[in-house]
Formats: structure tokens, sequence, C-alpha cells
């Protein structure tokens, strides 16, 4: 499947990464969300865990976990959210509607895996 | 006009529930060892309230007569908001997802009732509640049908779900027939559900309403 293109807020081509400030996915990269079951604040809704996507962006820069600024541990956390996306064909069996139609989330880098 | 109509008198008579008693002790605290003032809240619900669809309709109409400043939309949805004077209060990142003949994008919050705020103001009642947030991500075309919004089957439907730090504003398709309408004529055009997602842009003229 072929991510939709889309336009997302852009790094500048100067723009020189630290360490540990390179996205691990890029755009077209196939990936999983983990399946997890954390007690307390999380981002990811249910439905999509287990799911198969597509990254369909990297979403910079680099922003805090909100799963951990949600208890006020926000230090050392800051890494990539990534904008992926699913078919809803496959999210939902038995979806109706074009075969083309999908989901778009955010989803922070702890969530996903390659897939 | 004379004040005719029966209702139940306006006025907080009730006890405060659990969680306003909290709000309260927790703004109380926070207000009573300096971590910032009580003109700062007031001043920040100002804030909030002083936003409303007329601002997304101004970021529309700007990028439906200006093509630079439609793809420095594209490419940075908050940066290009910004340059119209719209400040980004709550820290969020703006993308602007674009509808096109060949696609139509609808955006929710599944989670709770994240929302473009800073362009759009506060979402309105059925956007938070559970129906639409969970039917928006299952059965995007019956809740669009619901709204009078039938797309036709070859248009492929993206949801996008805001759920963490980026919000969602839809740049409705131009209408045809809008081509000799200023700038101010065509953000009348441009509603609060068309940038939602829910509703297409009525052609100018239309009398239905």
């Amino acid at each position: 499947m072929s991510a939709p293109s889309f336009k997302a807020r852009e790094l500048s081509p100067i723009v020189v990464l630290a360490d540990g400030e390179t996205p691990a996915f890029k755009e077209g990269d196939a990936v999983k969300v983990m399946t997890r079951e954390p007690i307390g604040h999380y981002r990811v809704p249910l439905y999509l865990r287990g799911k198969s996507g597509v990254v369909a962006g990297v979403i910079h820069p680099m922003a805090v976990d909100n799963e951990e600024e949600a208890y006020g541990r926000n230090a050392g956390s800051k890494g990539y959210y990534y904008r992926v996306a699913f078919p809803l064909g496959q999210v939902w069996p038995g979806y109706v509607g074009g075969p083309t139609d999908t989901l778009l989330i955010e989803v922070f880098q702890t969530w996903l895996e390659r897939a | 006009m004379a004040h005719d109509h029966p209702h139940e008198p306006i006025g907080q008579d009730g006890m405060p529930g659990y969680y306003d008693l909290m709000q309260q002790a927790v703004t109380e605290l926070l207000v009573e060892r300096g971590l910032f003032g009580a003109d700062e809240i007031r001043r920040q619900i100002e804030v909030l309230d002083s936003r409303n669809p007329a601002l997304g309709a101004k970021v529309v109409a700007k990028a439906w007569i200006d093509q630079a400043f439609k793809q420095r939309l594209l490419a940075d949805g908050r940066k290009a908001c910004e340059e119209l004077g719209i400040s980004f209060y709550d820290d969020t990142q703006l993308i602007v997802l674009e509808n096109t003949e060949t696609v139509h994008n609808l955006i929710v919050c599944t989670l709770c009732s994240c929302y473009p705020r800073p362009v759009l103001g506060l979402p309105p009642d059925w956007y938070k509640l559970k129906p639409y947030r969970a039917r928006a991500v299952a059965e995007p075309r019956a809740v669009l049908a619901e709204f009078g919004t039938v797309i036709a089957d070859d248009v492929e439907i993206r949801v996008s779900d805001s759920t963490a730090i980026v919000r969602y504003l839809v740049l409705p398709r131009k209408p045809d027939g809008a081509e000799h309408l200023s700038e101010d004529e065509l953000a009348a055009l441009v509603t609060r559900d068309t940038m939602i997602g829910v509703a297409l842009i009525d052609p100018p003229g239309d009398l239905r309403s």
C-alpha cells in the first residue's frame, strides 16, 4: 500500500541532527502499532493496537511524549511522532466504503515497530 | 423583545460537584504559590473564548486566492496562520489537509476533543460526544451522509484521528462560480463544518438558507 502524500512541517535542509535525533522511520516505511495495555494515560486508541500501517510522514520538531507529560515527566522524553496511514478496510473487517479510504493518526515512537 | 419564554432561573444554586471543587482547589493552590496569577487565568480564558471559525475561514479564503500562501499553509499550517496574526497558545502543530477532486478529509479525536482551537475556537458538542468519535473512524461515509454530505465512492476518504500534538484543519474545495468573489466574500462561504470535513461548501448565491 502506498501512503497518501501529505505535507507536514518540514525540517529545513540546513539542519544537522545531533546523535539520537535521527528519526527511526521515514515516509513509506511499514510499521506496526504495538499491542500494549498500559494503565493510566495513553494516546494510542485501542482500535489501532496491533494494526499495520505505513509512515506518511515524520512530524518535526521532536516533541515530548504526551503519555509521560501527563505525569509531569517531561525530561528526556522528547522523540518523534509519526503520521501513520492505515487502510480503513484493514482496520475494520466489513468496512463499507472505497478501497482507498484511509485512517491517519500521529503515533509516538515508543508505540511503533518495523512491520 | 419581551422575555416571554419559560425556563428555570439561570443561576448556580446547587452544590458544586467533585470536579468543580477539585478545579477550584487546584486553581487556588497554584495562585497561592505564585505559579501564576488570577489575572493570567482570566486572560487565558478570554483568549480561548476569542477564537471562532471566522479565523479559519479567513485562512481558507486566503489560500484560495493566493497560491504561494496555500503552499506555505500546506507546508506548515501553524506558521502560515501566524502570518495572518493567529497565534498558537497551546503549543500544538497544525497540519492543513487539502480536499481535492479525489480526496475528502475528515477530522475527529477518538480519545477526547482535540480540535484546532486556535483557528476554529471551541469544538461543537457533537464533536466531543461518543457517537461521532466512535463512528467517524469506523463508518465515515455513513456519518457524512447523516450530515447531508454524500461523497462519491471513487473519492478517497481520509479520516485524521487527532490524539497527540498535532491538530488538523480541512482546506475545503473552492466551489464553482466563485471566481469573481473577493477574499471577504469567499471567507463568508466557509463554515465551521466544512473545515472539520463534515460538510462541503455551498456554491455562492445558493439561496437554500
